[in-house]
């Protein structure tokens, strides 16, 4: 499975679930374009704004700390992008994200050398283009190839069917 | 080969003799928690279509965030749950005004030693203090839970921490977590089981143990707890009904990391803006001024925190420049502190009191921040904008009785007015 995109740099670490989607939306029932549009709120009011489809975050350790909200995970994905490569995550929000079906990816030597790329903390756009072999687990940027480690077969198999949702019907129906 | 609490736990919990540490298993738990959120997984649950809950004395459910409801659209929200418990005759439902789940739960008894208890909440951690696996899952997975019993795990390494040394006065289980954060990092213990031992620990009551556990989430870790002993027996046998059975790690286990500090010398401590590891001595931060002083939350809206916090309030007066918001962590805890004449002092004092539930705590409802205020709070996460404002705001983490001096004197202090 491949993914094409855009990249969006998001340089700091520890970027946590009320950066990416505040804690005063997340107990009101909104529809997927209205998390959408509150996505890095408090991190980059310009990237909901900015962000296409397919785009691909760099960022660094611990993306995703804090809470069980896994809007954290719905808005991004409904914002467009297709997948993030960090330094690591924190636990619930690559458990949300591989149950969600967005491709998570953990490639600390590819997010130092995009690190590199821009001075300042923070958030930056770019038109830098990285192309993701999921099943293979490499990654390809800039002339440069880059390896992750590749998922856990039970993970493969619940992004394959499209998330937590498709694959708990399908064990309820037997198959 | 000998297995941490962790490793028996699940292995239990999987219907099996032993687990291998990075081996998947599905697991399915004692208990299911869930709360203002249920409304969203009960959206997924019908999509995934299962006709029936898969245990409706299992499923837990307590409304705590945004009580009593302050719009229209958590009004509806907490509507929409009502009719999923009447329609799914799900047994145990805590209305508004029963209190923080995390608190609710071993109150009712659900609680139990050597099992899995899985929390649509991150802080379901807290639940460790009972030497039970409280573990945080997403909602989409409580769905599936809902649906099918059970959702996978990947067995943990296990970080231990021995903590040694008897607490100087004025310094408590709260001090010593955020010092514990401080030195691990925000993502020190990420993916990680800890177990908290050592004598400072067993000398600990549970509500102690519980905010030990409960801020275990903010290392990152998937389960914090301590062993089951005399403390927990005790506080257990007044509420649960049913049998259980109590693990331990085995004396040789593996652990990843072994942490072990002596704490004699530990001084209060407060977690700054904006990431709860960024903690240090009350003694060498600068003059900080404060606007709100929350006192609650399921870290330190227990019993315990209250008396702590009238203690020292009483007879005084909270600054006039300070809001001193009290929340308590649940209708139990605060009739108790109501006989107990906590409430009066406190009250007395200028506190604000609420409705038990956890709203400030994340800007969910009450408390907010306005522009430049700084916040010291007994809560759990200082995050930018956490309390509902993020231009220019500060929350500050620290234990009831820092929470107290602050609301007296107007800033940051631990010294009696």
């Amino acid at each position: 499975m491949k993914l094409e995109g855009r990249v969006w740099i998001f340089k700091d670490d520890d970027i946590n679930t009320d950066l990416i989607y505040p804690g005063k939306y997340t107990y009101e029932p909104l529809s997927n374009k209205e998390q959408a549009a509150h996505a890095m709120e408090d991190f980059d009011p310009h990237f909901s704004k900015e962000v296409e489809k397919h785009d691909i975050l760099v960022t660094g350790n611990n993306f995703g700390c804090g809470s069980s909200r896994e809007q954290a995970v719905t808005c991004l994905k409904h914002s467009g992008v297709d997948a993030i490569i960090a330094s690591s995550f924190a636990r619930l929000f690559y458990r949300n994200a591989i149950n969600s079906a967005l491709a998570v990816v953990e490639c600390p030597q590819l997010v130092e050398f995009f690190f590199e790329k821009i001075e300042k903390t923070g958030s930056a756009c770019t038109d830098f283009l990285i192309s993701i072999d999921l099943s293979k687990g490499r990654i390809f940027s800039e002339s440069r190839e880059f390896s992750f480690p590749s998922w856990d077969d039970l993970a493969v198999q619940i992004f394959e069917s499209g998330g937590l949702v498709e694959f708990t019907k399908q064990k309820l129906s037997g198959r | 080969m000998a297995q941490t609490l962790i490793e028996k736990i699940i292995a239990k919990a999987a219907g099996r003799n032993r687990v291998q540490k990075g081996e998947i298993v599905f697991v399915s738990p004692h208990r299911i928690l869930s709360h203002d959120n249920s409304a969203a997984i009960s959206k997924i649950f019908k999509q995934i279509g299962a006709p029936v809950v898969w245990d409706p004395k299992r499923i837990i459910i307590a409304l705590d965030h945004a009580v009593p409801p302050p719009d229209e659209r958590k009004a509806l929200n907490h509507k929409i749950i009502r009719e999923f418990v009447q329609e799914h005759n799900i047994e145990h439902f805590y209305d508004c005004g029963t209190g923080i789940c995390h608190q609710v739960l071993p109150e009712n008894g659900h609680v139990l030693p050597g099992t899995i208890i899985f929390g649509s909440d991150s802080h379901t951690t807290t639940h460790g203090a009972f030497g039970a696996a409280g573990i945080p899952i997403g909602r989409t997975e409580t769905a599936s839970v809902w649906a099918i019993g059970k959702t996978w795990l990947k067995v943990p390494e296990t970080i231990k921490i021995i903590l040694t040394g008897h607490l100087k006065k004025g310094v408590y289980a709260k001090d010593v977590i955020l010092f514990l954060i401080g030195q691990i990092g925000a993502s020190g213990a990420n993916y990680k089981s800890v177990e908290f031992s050592g004598d400072t620990v067993s000398r600990m009551s549970i509500s102690e143990r519980m905010t030990l556990c409960n801020l275990s989430a903010e290392m990152g870790a998937k389960a914090g707890m301590v062993a089951f002993d005399e403390t927990t027996r005790d506080w257990l046998d007044k509420r649960v009904r049913e049998d259980y059975e109590p693990l331990s790690a085995d004396d040789n286990a593996e652990y990843e990391k072994i942490f072990e500090y002596n704490l004699e010398e530990l001084g209060p401590q407060v977690a700054c803006p904006h990431k709860v590891d960024n903690v240090r001595s009350i003694k060498d931060l600068p003059h900080t001024n404060i606007d709100v002083a929350l006192l609650g939350t399921c870290t330190n809206g227990r019993l315990d925190d209250l008396k702590i916090a009238a203690e020292i309030m009483e007879g005084k007066s909270v600054a006039p420049s300070v809001r001193f918001l009290v929340y308590p962590a649940s209708k139990s805890v605060l009739l108790d502190a109501l006989r107990l004449g906590y409430i009066e002092k406190l009250v007395t004092a200028g506190a604000q009191l609420a409705v038990p539930s956890c709203g400030p705590c994340l800007g969910a409802y009450g408390g907010i921040l306005a522009p430049e205020e700084n916040c010291i709070s007994t809560a759990n996460r200082n995050f930018k904008g956490r309390m509902g404002c993020k231009q220019d705001t500060g929350i500050y983490l620290a234990s009831p009785a820092t929470v107290a001096h602050s609301a007296l004197a107007g800033h940051i202090t631990t010294e009696q007015k």
